[in-house]
C-alpha cells in the first residue's frame, strides 16, 4: 500500500471511522464474552460473591483458601505435570507429519484415521476411553496377549495411574491436529532443498536434523507454545472420564475450578483457581514471545 | 512394481507396518464402540472381548431413540451448529477486512487483543459468562449458546489471511467507480474468499456440533440439550446398559465423521493458513 498516493492516504483517514463500523460487532462480543469474563472474574475472586447476597471485598480469603486446600493443590500439581505430554505431543506429531508426507498409496487414508480423534466430540472421547480402559476392557486384553502387563491394570480406578491415563487420551486427541499443522509446513520446504542435500551425500540422518527442523523451527515454536497453553488448561478430559477421582488424584487446576465454581455453586473459589491459571498462562505467554522473537527474525 | 526397487521394499513395509499400527491405535475405540452397539450378544467386559460383531442388530438403536428424545438431540445441534456457523462467518469475516485492508487509528492494539484471547484461559471464561447470561435474560435460549461462541481470534486470523490475498487493484477499481465500501465487501471481496468461507465454516461447524460443557449450562431441560450434551445424559441416566450407551455414542459421532470424510480437504486447508 505504501506505494500508492496520497489519494488513498485520504480514503484512509475517512475509513478510520468505517473500520470500526466493520469492526463493532465482533469487538462488542469479545469485550463481553471473552475480556469481561476475565476482568470480573478476577474482581469476583476477591470477594464472596454469590447470586443471593450483596458482594463483600474479602482480599486474598479466596486464594489463602485454595492454596490450602489439598483438592486445587493435586490439581495445580496434576496440571503442570500434564506439561509431559508436551514433547510426546510435538514427536509424535513431527513423526506422523514425517511419515504421511510421502507420497505412497493411500496415504490419504492415514493422514484421514489420524485426524478423526481430533473431529470427534470429547463427549465420545470419554465414553469410548471409558470402554477401553475397563478393567476388563479390551486395552488390558490386548496388552496382557502382548505380555506387556501381568495383571489387569485398573486405568481410571488406580489413582497412582489415572492420571497418566488422562494424559494418555488428550495426546490421542491432540496429536492429529499437531500434525496438519507440521504437514503443511513440511510441504512449504522447497523440495530443491533435499534434492541438493542428497546430491552432496547427506543421509536421511542429516537431513532431518539440518534442513527439516531448522525449516519448522517456527511452526515448532507456535505448536509447542500451544500445547503447553493446552496442557495447563487441561480438564475436559477430567470431566468425562474420572470427574476428579479415583480419591481426588485426577483433579487439574482448571477441573477445580469447574467443580468448584459450577458444580458446588463456590464460584469466587472456583474464579481465585482460573486467576491462578491465567497467571501461569500469561507468565508463559510472555516469556515464550521474548525468547523468540530474536531468532524468529 | 517396477519404480520399486528390492532394496527400498523393507523400507516401505516398516513405513506401512507403523503407519498401519499408528491408524489401528486411532480407530481401534470406535470400531470396538461400534461391535458393542451392533451385537447383541457376546463379551464387552469379559475376556476375551469380541472384536467382531456377533447377533448382529439394531435392537439397542431403537432402544436409544426409546429412552431419549435422540430426534430433538439432532435437530437441536443441527440449527445450534447452523446459526452459530452463519452468524460467526459474517462477524468474523465484518471484523478481519479492515484488520486486513487498512491501518487505521489504532489497528494495531485491535489485532493485539484479538490475539490475546487466544492467551487467556477462556476454557472457564463460562463461569462469568453464566452469570451475564442470567443479567440479559438468555439461559434457556439457542441464542445464549451461540453468542460466546461466535468471534474467534482464530476466525478472524484465517479470514484475514483469505483477505490478504485478494488483489488491490480490484478494490481501488472499485472505489474509482464510486462503490460504497460496504458494497465492495458484500459484492466484490466476499466472494472471492468463498474456498476460505468454506473452510473457516467447517472448521466452527465441528466446533459448535462438538461443544458440550457450555450449552449443558445454559440449557436446562435435557430434551433442550444439543447431541454432545445428551449423549453424556444418556450415560448419566441410562449408566446401567453399556450396548445402548455405545449406540448412542454411535448416533454421535456418525454424522460428524461422515462431514469431515466428505470436506478432508477444508480441513487440511485450514491449518495450512495457521501455519504461515
Amino acid at each position: 500500500m505504501s506505494a500508492v498516493p496520497d489519494m488513498l492516504t485520504s480514503m484512509v483517514r475517512k475509513h478510520g471511522l468505517l473500520a470500526y463500523l466493520f469492526l463493532a460487532p465482533a469487538l462488542v462480543l469479545l469485550a463481553t464474552f471473552s475480556f469481561w469474563p476475565v476482568v470480573f472474574g478476577s474482581y469476583l475472586s476477591f470477594t464472596d460473591f454469590s447470586l443471593v447476597r450483596p458482594v463483600h471485598w474479602v482480599g486474598l480469603d479466596n486464594f489463602r483458601y485454595i492454596f490450602g486446600n489439598d483438592m486445587f493443590m493435586t490439581g495445580l500439581k496434576n496440571s503442570l505435570l500434564f506439561l509431559l505430554i508436551v514433547p510426546f505431543i510435538q514427536l509424535g506429531a513431527i513423526t506422523l507429519a514425517v511419515l504421511v508426507n510421502n507420497q505412497l498409496p493411500g496415504i490419504r487414508f492415514f493422514r484421514a484415521a489420524y485426524y478423526v480423534p481430533v473431529v470427534t466430540t470429547v463427549a465420545v472421547v470419554g465414553i469410548m476411553w471409558g470402554f477401553m480402559f475397563h478393567e476388563q476392557g479390551s486395552l488390558n486384553y490386548v496388552l496382557l496377549k502382548l505380555h506387556a502387563i501381568s495383571d489387569p491394570v485398573g486405568w481410571l480406578s488406580d489413582d497412582a495411574i489415572a492420571l497418566f491415563a488422562i494424559m494418555f487420551v488428550s495426546l490421542w486427541r491432540g496429536l492429529g491436529w499437531y500434525m496438519v499443522m507440521y504437514l503443511a509446513a513440511l510441504q512449504s520446504i522447497p523440495a530443491e532443498m533435499q534434492e541438493a542435500a542428497i546430491l552432496d551425500g547427506a543421509n536421511l540422518w542429516q537431513r532431518f536434523w539440518k534442513i527439516t527442523v531448522p525449516m519448522l523451527y517456527p511452526t515448532i515454536m507456535v505448536c509447542t507454545i500451544m500445547s503447553v497453553l493446552a496442557a495447563l488448561k487441561a480438564y475436559q478430559e477430567v470431566d468425562v472420564l474420572t470427574q476428579g477421582g479415583p480419591m481426588n488424584s485426577t483433579f487439574t487446576a482448571l477441573y477445580y475450578a469447574y467443580d468448584q465454581g459450577l458444580k458446588h455453586l463456590k464460584l469466587p473459589r472456583g474464579l481465585a483457581a482460573s486467576f491462578v491459571v491465567s497467571v501461569f498462562c500469561i507468565g508463559i505467554a510472555v516469556l515464550c514471545l521474548r525468547y523468540i522473537k530474536p531468532k524468529h527474525r | 512394481m517396477n519404480t520399486i526397487s528390492w532394496r527400498r521394499l523393507p523400507r516401505i513395509l516398516l513405513q506401512y507396518s507403523v503407519l498401519l499400527a499408528l491408524a489401528l491405535v486411532c480407530v481401534f475405540p470406535f470400531w470396538w464402540t461400534l461391535v458393542v452397539a451392533i451385537s447383541s450378544e457376546g463379551n464387552i467386559f469379559e475376556f476375551p472381548p469380541t472384536f467382531w460383531p456377533q447377533a448382529v442388530s439394531l435392537d439397542n438403536f431403537i432402544e436409544v431413540f426409546r429412552v431419549i428424545p435422540i430426534l430433538a438431540f439432532y435437530k437441536n445441534s443441527l440449527w445450534i451448529t447452523f446459526s452459530t456457523v452463519l452468524w460467526k462467518l459474517l462477524l468474523c469475516s465484518l471484523a478481519a477486512y479492515p484488520l486486513s485492508r487498512t491501518r487505521f487509528t489504532g489497528s494495531k492494539l485491535v489485532f493485539g487483543l484479538i490475539l490475546a484471547t487466544m492467551i487467556l484461559p477462556s476454557e472457564v471464561n463460562f463461569l462469568v459468562n453464566f452469570i451475564t447470561m442470567t443479567k440479559i435474560g438468555l439461559v434457556n435460549t439457542y441464542t445464549g449458546v451461540i453468542l460466546p461462541n461466535l468471534v474467534t481470534a482464530v476466525s478472524i486470523l484465517l479470514l484475514k489471511q483469505a483477505f490478504d490475498e485478494v488483489p488491490q487493484d480490484l478494490i481501488d477499481a472499485a472505489r474509482v467507480d464510486g462503490a460504497a465500501e460496504w458494497i465492495i465487501f458484500w459484492k466484490i471481496v466476499l466472494p472471492l474468499i468463498t474456498p476460505w468461507l468454506a473452510t473457516v465454516g467447517i472448521l466452527s461447524a465441528v466446533e459448535a456440533w462438538n461443544e458440550y460443557i457450555w450449552p449443558s449450562i445454559v440449557i436446562s431441560k435435557p430434551e433442550d440439550f444439543p447431541l454432545s450434551a445428551g449423549v453424556l445424559y444418556l450415560r448419566g441416566t441410562y449408566g446401567s446398559s453399556t450396548r445402548v450407551i455405545a449406540a448412542g455414542t454411535i448416533l454421535t459421532v456418525a454424522p460428524i465423521l461422515a462431514a469431515f470424510l466428505f470436506t478432508q480437504r477444508f480441513f487440511m486447508r485450514g491449518m495450512d493458513g495457521a501455519v504461515k
